[in-house]
């Protein structure tokens, strides 16, 4: 079936890397399925359409302050003074052919790559996959989510226009804002006062070379890492914490995802040609005195906006040194924010001590209440600041004061919290204590056994309950290798350990069924696996 | 390797494999009009993308080019993903998971390798120290260029442009006199000399008189009821600039900070945590409005050297 060219191109290759190995144990790899799992992947996916788009862009954009006169074919503009940056942004959209649809799918691709993420992150921290083995990738993604904010920040600022020159003199003041070095850090970064001379080509190589070299180092090690470690799954189905239970990367999981990909780019394409994003011409160019109404950053943007906004008008002096207002809702806030992620798989740990063996199956959030109604109450917590960068926008658009507006914010970024971290409690407490629910009640059969011990039977399903889901199967030939054994063993069929050890579920009826001791020692053998792959290098039957 | 013919499972492992096993099923029942399916989508695929190469050959139109490529990529991805959910078997499948510690041996080999380094390398302790050393000195040498980004802020936060006698100067550099503001207006004023100026700019306002709250020490500063604030917020440095008449109020539209004009532009609402500096003016013989002095303390947002005010 394989053409003979690519049978011989590919001994080539393995003569020299010995790659088959390895690559055919990558081809056998199962990855589960479920909808959640896919915010990661559209992650990925619009970070790589950033990367392409963003190396286009930067072979037009030019990263200077310096100011001239445009003489482009965007005509409200004509003759007036502008930046370098904003002229060959103007230019990049109306007169590089292709340019605007490169220009707005790089700016969707971010926002929907940052809220990917924090889908992505919400998926993990309620079904509990950040516990014990993954804590590192745990870190490494939070620290990709701090990243990806600042890197859309200063991205976004690059063009020099009103909205974001305005923005980026309130980074010179946070910057500012900092205790003992922050004025020191301010001048250096901006080369002087606000609004300095060097600021825009620093930006730029921080945003095109360092902040996205490190995403990518992280990005390798985030997927190095769910490969190594396997992926989680949820219960059911067959699945266990010692096995992994759906398709084969090779084809199945591949197609699935290459298409995913493509769809991804599919709709990031349509979103850049028919939905304008940042339209920097309506803004105009940036003048420090100039200022416009509704200035609002990008989305992700929004938290630090609100909380600068409702955060009261205090100040502490003492021994004549300041620490500037804006410092607390925007260094304070974020680092606490950012400390209080990274920490919180530890945190967890210190009190339900589950570290002591490892984590593959996942929770359904209901079934942990406390921490689903923790993460629920911080999430409206953010959710609150985010809609508090609206303010002028809410007070415009309800037709009610500001003043009425900001303190209804000030008041329900506390309350509104609190109250959905108890409707999160009541409601995981309730459908908690409902297992099985909508199913027919099956009968209790308890028998007393002859030492007067008593023991619950497990009993048939009622006629149309049943589970209908296959039983697992294990890859036809995958284990022939690895096991020392020839090829063309049809003792694979006999279903040996493994279907002992995923049969007894009583056919994958989600919940009740655990057992963490017994499936950890068979477990234990299944390390030969691992080390036995270098004696067996031989590229297989077709030899 | 394709799975045309759905009964018949992938791979080398096919032989293996009952063809009734249930595992190699599709789970679509209408394998020829899937394979349709796949196959408009490409074809819709192609279609669009060739679209697209026309629209961009005859000069490029933004919404008909994201369109496209929005529908190309879209019909190539929902071909691609309904032939591997489709047309290739689910299972379900499962694999065991390896243990991921090493081997207690694997780690006790590791330690005595690591160890080698301690006969070898750790005896030599004068050395090992001094190594220690130049690697500190280097690392804390690296700190230094960083010296080279900018110039220090020294005492340039704590005052502007503005000297006193200084012209007040619109944007495009026309200086500004009594006549040019009527009572209830906004000029955008800059040191002679430094229109445009970020650290300086101040709005200029005209109000009647009799309205204003004098604060101690600045009765001289407003003449004719001309008063003069710094632009640049307290809160974060925005531009104050939407300028409410009725009541007097100055706006900061980054975060909604409210200033009363006539009480010394106190904030009166939102973050701004202090007064917009007054800029002290006179008004010379030919009605040219010229500032007494500079501002009297740092303006614009805080910052840890300022301290309480007035330097």
């Amino acid at each position: 079936m394989i053409p003979q060219v690519a049978t011989r191109s590919s001994e080539w290759v393995d003569n020299r890397l010995g790659l088959g190995k390895w690559v055919r144990k990558a081809l056998d790899k199962i990855f589960p399925d479920h909808w959640s799992f896919m915010f990661g992947e559209i992650a990925l996916y619009s970070f790589i359409v950033v990367v392409a788009t963003g190396v286009y862009l930067t072979l037009f954009f030019v990263p200077s302050l310096k100011h001239m006169i445009y003489h482009g074919s965007y005509v409200p503009l004509q003759g007036q003074r502008v930046s370098e940056a904003y002229d060959s942004t103007i230019n990049i959209s109306f007169d590089v052919r292709f340019g605007m649809v490169m220009r707005q799918m790089h700016h969707w691709s971010a926002d929907v790559f940052i809220a990917a993420i924090v889908l992505h992150m919400c998926r993990i921290f309620f079904t509990g996959a950040f516990r014990r083995p993954r804590e590192l990738n745990w870190l490494v993604g939070v620290t990709l989510l701090a990243l990806s904010i600042v890197n859309g920040y200063i991205g976004y600022s690059l063009p020099d226009d009103l909205i974001s020159g305005t923005g980026v003199r309130i980074a010179f003041s946070i910057i500012e804002s900092i205790p003992v070095v922050g004025s020191y850090f301010a001048f250096f970064f901006f080369g002087g006062n606000f609004p300095g001379d060097a600021y825009d080509f620093r930006f730029f190589i921080v945003h095109v070379l360092i902040v996205p070299g490190i995403i990518i180092g992280l990005l390798v090690a985030h997927l190095a890492i769910l490969w190594h470690q396997k992926h989680t799954q949820f219960k059911g189905h067959g699945a266990t914490e010692d096995n992994v239970v759906g398709s084969p990367v090779w084809p199945a999981y591949a197609l699935k995802s290459t298409g995913f990909f493509f769809m991804t780019c599919g709709v990031l394409a349509a979103l850049s040609g028919l939905a304008q994003i940042n339209p920097i011409w309506l803004y105009g160019p940036y003048d420090p005195y100039k200022v416009t109404y509704a200035v609002q950053p990008d989305w992700y943007m929004g938290w630090l906006d609100g909380a600068m906004r409702i955060f009261p008008s205090w100040e502490p002096v003492f021994f004549n040194h300041m620490i500037p207002s804006v410092f607390f809702p925007t260094i304070l806030l974020p680092g606490l924010t950012f400390g209080l992620f990274w920490a919180w798989p530890f945190v967890e740990n210190h009190f339900t001590k589950e570290a002591s063996r490892d984590h593959n199956l996942l929770d359904r959030p209901r079934d942990r209440p406390v921490r689903t109604t923790i993460g629920a109450g911080v999430l409206a917590f953010y959710v609150m600041l985010f809609t508090a960068s609206a303010t002028d926008v809410l007070a415009n658009f309800f037709g009610v004061s500001l003043n009425l507006v900001l303190w209804a914010m000030r008041i329900m970024t506390v309350v509104v919290p609190l109250v959905v971290a108890g409707a999160t409690y009541i409601i995981c407490y309730e459908t908690n204590s409902l297992p099985n629910v909508g199913k027919r009640k099956r009968a209790s059969v308890i028998v007393r056994s002859a030492d007067g011990g008593y023991e619950s039977l497990e009993t048939r399903y009622r006629p149309g309950d049943e589970p209908r889901e296959l039983e697992p199967e294990e890859l036809p030939g995958v284990y022939v290798h690895s096991k020392d054994e020839l090829v063309g063993s049809v003792q694979r069929a006999a279903g040996d350990g493994g279907g002992s050890a995923g049969g007894g579920s009583a056919g994958g009826g989600d919940g009740s069924d655990s057992r963490p001791t017994g499936a950890l020692s068979t477990e234990g053998t299944s390390v030969e696996g691992l080390g036995h792959e270098g004696p067996r290098p031989e590229g297989g039957a077709s030899i | 390797m394709g799975p045309q013919t759905g009964s018949v499972p992938p791979g080398e492992g096919g032989e293996l494999a009952a063809a009734t096993d249930p595992h190699f099923a599709l789970i679509t029942r209408h394998e020829r009009r899937m394979e349709i399916m796949v196959a408009l989508s490409f074809w819709l695929s192609i279609a669009a993308m060739v679209t697209l190469a026309v629209v961009y050959s005859l000069g490029g139109q933004p919404q008909l080019e994201g369109a496209m490529l929005g529908v190309g990529l879209g019909a190539l991805g929902v071909g691609v993903t309904a032939w591997g959910k489709y047309l290739v078997p689910q299972g379900p499948f499962k694999q065991e998971r390896d243990h991921l510690p090493s081997a207690p041996e694997v780690r006790q080999a590791f330690a005595e390798s690591f160890k080698r380094a301690d006969t070898v390398v750790g005896r030599r302790t004068v050395l090992v120290k001094l190594l220690g050393a130049a690697m500190t000195v280097f690392g804390a040498f690296l700190i230094f260029p960083l010296r080279s980004l900018g110039p220090q802020p020294k005492k340039s936060l704590d005052g502007t442009d503005w000297r006193p006698g200084a012209r007040l100067v619109r944007a495009d550099g026309r200086v500004v006199n009594t006549a040019d503001l009527e009572v209830g207006g906004l000029l955008i004023v800059f040191p002679e000399g430094f229109a445009g100026s970020a650290v300086s700019q101040t709005d200029l306002i005209h109000v009647a008189t009799d309205d204003i709250t004098t604060q101690p020490g600045r009765q001289t500063w407003g003449p004719q009821g001309f008063l003069a604030f710094s632009r640049v917020c307290t809160h974060a440095g925005c531009p104050v600039s939407l300028y409410e008449e009725e009541t007097q109020l100055l706006l900061c539209p980054c975060h909604q900070s409210l200033f009363n004009i006539l009480d010394g532009a106190k904030p009166i609402f939102g973050p701004a945590p202090r007064p917009l500096p007054q800029l002290p003016l006179r008004i010379d013989d030919n009605g040219v409005i010229r500032a007494q002095a500079g501002y009297d303390e740092p303006i614009g947002p805080g910052f840890w050297e300022r301290g309480n005010g007035p330097a």
